[in-house]
């Protein structure tokens, strides 16, 4: 098993084990108005044009936003198997997240302020910092990263 | 989260499995809202029917939790697809899936209500009473206006505490927490209903927490106003409530003025014109209805014109000649489901729409990527109808 540098705690809120490159976004997400559930891609963020894709990644933002049918979006994209492998929220766990994700078996955590900021430290030295490969453990609440 | 034994019985399914995945849901968000407990609640409405929003995966959900699931409390039902009465030219395989989840609803003893405005159609609980509300125009104005408690749900965790009859107490649910710590000061004067959608917009964006103050606005009883502002507030972010505040009330504050409306109407305005008009995001009660009679004075729409209303209200409306009135006018009624989503508006038949809802022109823009020309439904008749 592979060794990783920094471990940061969190808070457990769907169980579940899981490793995957960063997909970090500091604005909140709808899932119903921005993501595709058939591809997993997802568009509209930050006012950027460019698409994301969910799939395989470590999901991190705030929290999600919007519609109360995006607990349905997370539950799709993990049916046609194109959903990220674990989420973390940094804002606030929000219902349609912690929701979806019970349903989805997508592990799900919380981290405070001041674990974000070591996080941020963490990554932020490398280049693209959507590259870096984490690992989720919500059972332990540790996130190791590479 | 503490369950009691019989709380810790369902979860582990000794009660059938539908049961259990509803605790499974409920306990998530217990333990993402650090509630210490489970709270009766005693109306539930559930979002999640369309089956353009919830696809295959959500259909084999709710089949499999159908087969042993029941709701304990009166649930409504959120709009599907289109209207079950009038169908339209889809695709059998569309219909008959989204007839399959209608289905799955019945079976769990859901009232099929197809409405995203159920404070206007089913008899409310007292005030005080907890209730689990997932539409988010629905949940705010409950919150805001109705003196009902419920948090900002989400489809499914509406539908659980619809199985489980309780919902975590936390958040909304918590007496302090309804109290704003944050206000947005309006300094405009807001003459329509999409004057009160756009500061609904801003806010919903602005505001990060629960809930939020709001002053200096007036002229919220009239039903297109609470509803556009509600709407507004519950689409672009995660707040859940909004209380009016006095201008002294010593707290933060966030001002709304002529530079902050220009932002939102910029964004969220995509268009000079459009294909078609629509009305009814959320659908449109009597209150509405008879405005739109008023306003319209017998002249008629110079572009398609399409009205979703609950089947309720377009039967209530009918016995009183409304409805052959606004028929004449060139109005096309859809009950049963909403302009947002629904498969009779998107890229297929349209480019661009005409709306006065900010609801319908953020969904219509992310989602179904239609171009939206945003504006009140006094200059929509004013430029789109003739003698």
């Amino acid at each position: 098993m592979r060794e990783f540098d920094l471990k940061i705690g969190c808070k457990k809120i769907v169980n579940g084990k899981a490793r995957g490159k960063v997909l970090l976004f500091q604005k909140p997400l709808n899932f119903l108005g921005m993501v595709n559930t058939n591809t997993g891609e997802i568009t509209n963020i930050e006012d950027r044009t460019e698409t994301y894709q969910l799939r395989n990644r470590i999901l991190v933002f705030p929290n999600s936003i919007g519609s109360s049918v995006g607990a349905y979006t997370i539950f799709s994209l993990k049916s046609n198997n194109v959903s990220p492998r674990g989420i973390i929220c940094t804002n606030k766990v929000d219902i349609t997240t912690a929701s979806g994700c019970a349903i989805s078996n997508i592990p799900l955590a919380f981290i405070n302020k001041e674990n974000y900021r070591k996080f941020i430290e963490a990554i932020e030295d490398h280049f693209n910092s959507n590259e870096i490969e984490i690992l989720l453990d919500t059972e332990r609440e540790i996130i190791s990263v590479d | 989260m503490l369950l009691t034994r019989e709380e810790e019985k369902g979860l582990l399914g000794e009660y059938g499995n539908a049961l259990a995945a509803a605790y499974r849901i409920l306990v998530a968000i217990g333990e993402a809202t650090d509630a210490e407990k489970l709270v009766p609640i005693k109306w539930a409405h559930v979002s999640g029917v369309n089956y353009n929003t919830i696809g295959d995966s959500g259909l084999e959900f709710l089949k499999e939790i159908s087969r042993d699931g029941k709701v304990k409390v009166a649930t409504s039902l959120n709009p599907m697809g289109f209207d079950r009465e009038n169908l339209p030219d889809l695709s059998l395989e569309f219909i008959e899936k989204q007839m399959e989840i209608t289905r799955a609803y019945s079976k769990l003893g859901v009232t099929p209500t197809f409405s995203c405005i159920p404070y206007e159609i089913m008899s409310l609980p007292n005030e005080g009473t907890q209730v689990s509300l997932a539409e988010s125009n629905a949940a705010v104005l409950a919150n805001s206006y109705l003196n009902l408690i419920t948090n900002k749900e989400s489809a499914l965790s509406a539908l659980a505490s619809a199985i489980t009859g309780k919902s975590p107490y936390s958040d909304l649910r918590i007496e302090e927490n309804r109290n704003p710590k944050i206000k947005i000061v309006n300094e405009l004067d807001l003459e329509s209903e999409l004057d009160y959608g756009l500061l609904g917009y801003f806010a919903g964006k602005t505001i990060q927490r629960s809930c939020t103050g709001i002053c200096n606005i007036s002229n919220v009883t009239e039903a297109w106003n609470m509803k556009s502002l509600a709407a507004g507030i519950g689409t672009s972010g995660s707040c859940g409530m909004f209380r009016l505040q006095e201008l002294d009330t010593p707290m933060e504050k966030v001002n709304y003025g002529e530079r902050e409306r220009r932002e939102t109407l910029d964004e969220l305005n995509t268009s000079d014109d459009g294909q078609v008009i629509t009305f009814g995001s959320p659908q449109l009660g009597m209150e509405e209805l008879s405005k739109l009679q008023t306003l319209l004075q017998h002249k008629k729409f110079t572009k398609p014109c399409k009205v979703f209303c609950p089947k309720m209200v377009y039967c209530k409306a009918k016995k009183v000649g409304l409805i052959e009135t606004l028929q004449r006018a060139g109005i096309d009624f859809i009950s049963d489901a909403c302009t947002c989503l629904t498969p009779l508006i998107t890229k297929k038949n349209y480019d661009s729409i005409i709306t006065n809802s900010v609801k319908a022109s953020y969904y219509m823009k992310t989602s179904n990527k239609l171009s939206v020309a945003l504006m009140s439904l006094k200059s929509i008749i004013k430029k789109y109808t003739k003698s």
